[in-house]
């Protein structure tokens, strides 16, 4: 039986921006009908490889085969005419425009040379629900939508081309569990009809359950490739991280009595969307918010910050009673509340300032005298910060925007840090980022309770909220359905908890 | 929510527009003397449409979140120019009315290579294009003068069918041949998007040069066309600055006025011809109460303040402090 040659086959592949050298002698072979998981670190390379796969980068030596021939992209519409098709992790929809317009974008349906506005709804209805969609109105403008019905019209855009490759970079990352489930039925059906599948995840067990084979990146070179399910969690992460994989979670240290709450909320409330929400946090404690996706987690840590109006019930800090009315109300002397938010990009970063501006761009007031900065302290905050959190940035006057997604995360975290804190919020931080800056902020989170802040943590990583948190609150439809105690974390308790059903006693 | 309620809310801006200019327009023929004749629709026709023109114009570059500074520049040297061509035989009528509309064409391609192939800003590009433009334009007619055919000129602001305005049917022509046809097609499609996320528009692997420069070019033949127009109701070429400048101003003001988003990607060309009938009736209604014509570059303030003001009614009932920046 003759071998079909591969759909896609990448090697030699040579990439450098500037002084970095993003991609050495990278290689890759995807077949027809196969799911290939792409693995790595944040700054591994995995991007640049499915830039230059979607045609966005143009690489500076290596082959690119597509069905045997070599081939050269020179843009992303040369690339999607020749079948890729690729789910960005930055998402690539238009706000303004509608649904069933995003869809269509690159390739509408026309008539006498003109839009056919009746057919592109068809479309976007038939792309829907190829998805199992229902709930989402072609005509409803993309920026109406929250951001994991977004990312649903993403992966229903690429779709819409009939892509013979198609690639998901980190496409899940915003979706529900039921849309994963569905997200998952559809690379099912896609794989069964003869599509070539790249997929790059941080959740291990996502690949474990999806993928065909897998190829591991590490410093821009592809490492291994092999067969999933042939070598063993640690060994992978081994590879992906270049050193003995230690214990993911630090250890909590053993508590005999409740610590002194810093933040108590008495039955808070605001629109329909967060009810009856009663929590307390101690000195030192890190308490996971958990729940499915979307179900008030994120409203509840904006309450907290000021930053939504009209809310009702109690919020006390250290026994006194605040409600802070702004970031700037939240941040300052009297509450000393942080929050590090969930899209670094748009808002956690300033993204054309240098990474020196950043960092310390929420705590100037205190490195300033009588509103002037104080270069010498400034520069001394900023040192102490790149050295606590090993933030790898080649010159700290370069633009943010030129780090890697892990290293911009911990600028995030660090320039709150800067603030002094006694309450850290964090919403869903580690979305995106590699293992081993992962394990960084695992460590820094436990290091910053020990030394006595108080810590929520909304995360929709199960494996993080068991192993980091102290309890965990589960969100269902803007109330606190159950809070797990440490003894009771496991990932069955806080599925059924989320999904409100018995058994998360158990 | 059903079909009609999302037409609707993507078609507010034009809705919103048409209301208050009907209001404004019935106040204006309520208190008229003379009522609602044929002349009072003429006169109105013949002010109003060379603004809603300019507006077009500046509708498109802003779809794109660009701007057009140069667009009462090219009215203006489009009107010295007609001045000078479009004269004698009906041939001669004809070609001049062509070279005209290319002369704006080419002005509208320059802007548009520029921004796309020097990648420079559209406000500073198009601010120096607008001062050479208006420099050739000074260069062609050092003080007022010229003619226009009169035939053609009588033809552009007489009236057809009985009492419909001549000039309100280019300007619905103008909407159903280049706006309409631009709205549905690919490269109009692709403005909106470059609007509304130009780097999601180009990994969606749009042409965002092409789009680009059919927006600067259309927006240079719209601004011509209506020089050209200026040219039938003064019969003469005058290369002023004052006029180019009004008008470059006026036009964005229309724009938002008739629910365009200066941020891109929101927005439609007939909203920008119902903002610039609004802004035209001003002036009517000062004259019918009797107000100095000194008010009203007052009044156009005002009312440019309450329609942006308009936009920001929403942050009244707002719950999530976030939304005022999204």
């Amino acid at each position: 039986m003759a071998i079909p040659p591969p759909l896609l086959e990448m090697a030699g592949i040579a990439k450098r921006y500037g002084g970095v050298q993003a991609l050495t002698d990278a290689a890759i072979t995807c077949h027809a009908g196969r799911i290939h998981a792409v693995l790595g670190e944040n700054g591994a390379g995995k991007s640049t490889l499915i830039k230059i796969m979607a045609g966005t980068v143009q690489p500076d030596g290596g082959e690119i085969r597509l069905e045997g021939t070599a081939r050269r992209f020179a843009g992303p519409a040369d690339a999607a005419r020749a079948g890729i098709g690729c789910i960005f992790q930055e998402l690539s929809l238009m706000p303004d425009l509608s649904v069933a317009d995003n869809i269509s974008i690159a390739d509408p349906p026309r008539r006498f040379g003109l839009i056919d506005g009746p057919a592109q709804r068809r479309r976007a209805e038939a792309a829907l629900a190829r998805l199992g969609i229902d709930d989402i109105h072609p005509l409803t403008p993309v920026g109406d939508l929250p951001l994991s019905r977004r990312q649903i019209v993403e992966i229903a855009k690429a779709l819409a081309r009939n892509p013979r490759v198609l690639i998901l970079d980190e496409a899940t990352s915003a979706l529900t569990a039921a849309d994963v489930d569905r997200v998952y039925g559809l690379l099912a059906r896609l794989k069964a009809e003869g599509l070539a599948i790249v997929y790059i995840s941080h959740r291990m067990n996502e690949i474990r359950q999806l993928a065909d084979d897998c190829t591991v990146f590490r410093n821009g070179r592809s490492v291994a490739s092999f067969a999933n399910g042939s070598r063993s969690d640690d060994e992978v992460v081994e590879m992906m991280i270049g050193r003995e994989y230690r214990h993911m979670f630090p250890e909590r240290p053993a508590r005999t009595v409740p610590p002194a709450p810093v933040l108590s909320v008495e039955s808070l409330g605001w629109t329909d969307r967060l009810r009856g929400i009663s929590l307390t946090v101690g000195r030192g404690e890190i308490v996971g918010l958990g729940g499915l996706d979307g179900q008030g987690q994120r409203e509840f840590l904006l309450a907290l910050f000021g930053v939504l109006a009209g809310m009702t019930g109690r919020i006390a800090i250290d026994g006194r009673p605040v409600m802070a009315g702004s970031p700037r109300a939240a941040k300052g002397r009297g509450i000393g509340m942080a929050l590090i938010p969930e899209d670094r990009k748009t808002e956690g970063l300033m993204l054309p300032m240098s990474v020196r501006d950043n960092l310390t761009i929420a705590a100037l007031p205190a490195l300033a005298h009588a509103g002037i900065v104080d270069r010498a302290a400034e520069d001394e905050a900023i040192e102490a910060m790149v050295r606590l959190l090993q933030i790898r940035a080649g010159d700290l006057d370069a633009t943010v925007a030129a780090l890697s997604g892990g290293n911009q995360q911990k600028v995030v975290i660090a320039k709150w840090l800067l603030t002094r804190p006694r309450l850290i919020l964090l919403n869903d931080p580690t979305r995106g980022i590699d293992v081993g800056t992962k394990q960084e902020i695992y460590r820094l989170l436990r290091g910053l309770a020990d030394e006595g802040a108080a810590i929520l943590f909304y995360s929709t990583d199960y494996d993080e909220l068991i192993g980091c948190c102290d309890r965990v609150a589960v969100f269902n439809e803007g109330t606190i359905g159950r809070v797990l105690a440490r003894e009771q974390l496991s990932e069955h308790a806080l599925v059924a908890a989320a999904l409100d059903i018995a058994g998360a006693a158990a | 929510m059903t079909d009609w309620r999302h037409h609707a809310r993507a078609n507010r801006g034009i809705l919103l527009s048409l209301a208050v200019f009907m209001a404004m327009f019935t106040l204006y023929v309520a208190n008229h003397s003379a009522g609602l004749t044929p002349g009072v629709l003429l006169t109105a026709a013949n002010k109003g449409v060379l603004l809603a023109l300019v507006a077009m114009a500046q509708t498109l570059p802003a779809i794109t979140a660009g701007l057009d500074l140069s667009v009462g520049m090219v009215f203006v040297l489009a009107n010295c120019l007609a001045a000078s061509l479009v004269q004698g035989t009906p041939l001669q009528v004809t070609l001049g009315i062509v070279a005209v509309l290319a002369a704006g064409l080419g002005c509208g391609l320059i802007n548009g290579a520029i921004i796309v192939y020097g990648r420079l800003q559209p406000i500073i590009t198009t601010l120096a294009t607008g001062a050479v433009y208006y420099g050739i334009a000074l260069a062609l007619r050092p003080t007022p003068g010229g003619s226009i055919s009169e035939g053609f000129a009588d033809a552009m602001t007489g009236q057809v069918a009985g009492p419909v305005p001549t000039m309100l049917v280019v300007l619905l022509g103008v909407v159903a041949v280049v706006w309409l046809p631009y709205r549905r097609s690919v490269v109009g499609r692709a403005a909106y998007a470059i609007g509304s996320n130009e780097t999601a528009a180009y990994l969606s692997g749009l042409d965002i040069r092409r789009a680009k420069l059919t927006a600067y070019a259309l927006s240079g033949l719209l601004a011509s066309l209506a020089g050209l127009l200026l040219t039938c109701l003064t019969w003469s070429g005058e290369a002023s600055a004052p006029i180019g400048g009004t008008y470059t101003l006026n036009s964005i003001a229309a724009v938002v006025i008739g629910g365009v988003s200066l941020f891109g990607g929101v927005g439609s060309a007939i909203g920008a011809v119902f903002g610039a009938f609004v802004l035209r009736t001003i002036e009517d209604l000062l004259f019918v109460f009797d107000l100095p014509p000194l008010w009203q570059p007052l009044f156009q303030g005002a009312v440019l303040l309450v329609a942006v003001s308009l936009g920001a009614l929403r942050l009244l009932k707002l719950r999530n402090r976030l939304d005022v920046y999204g």
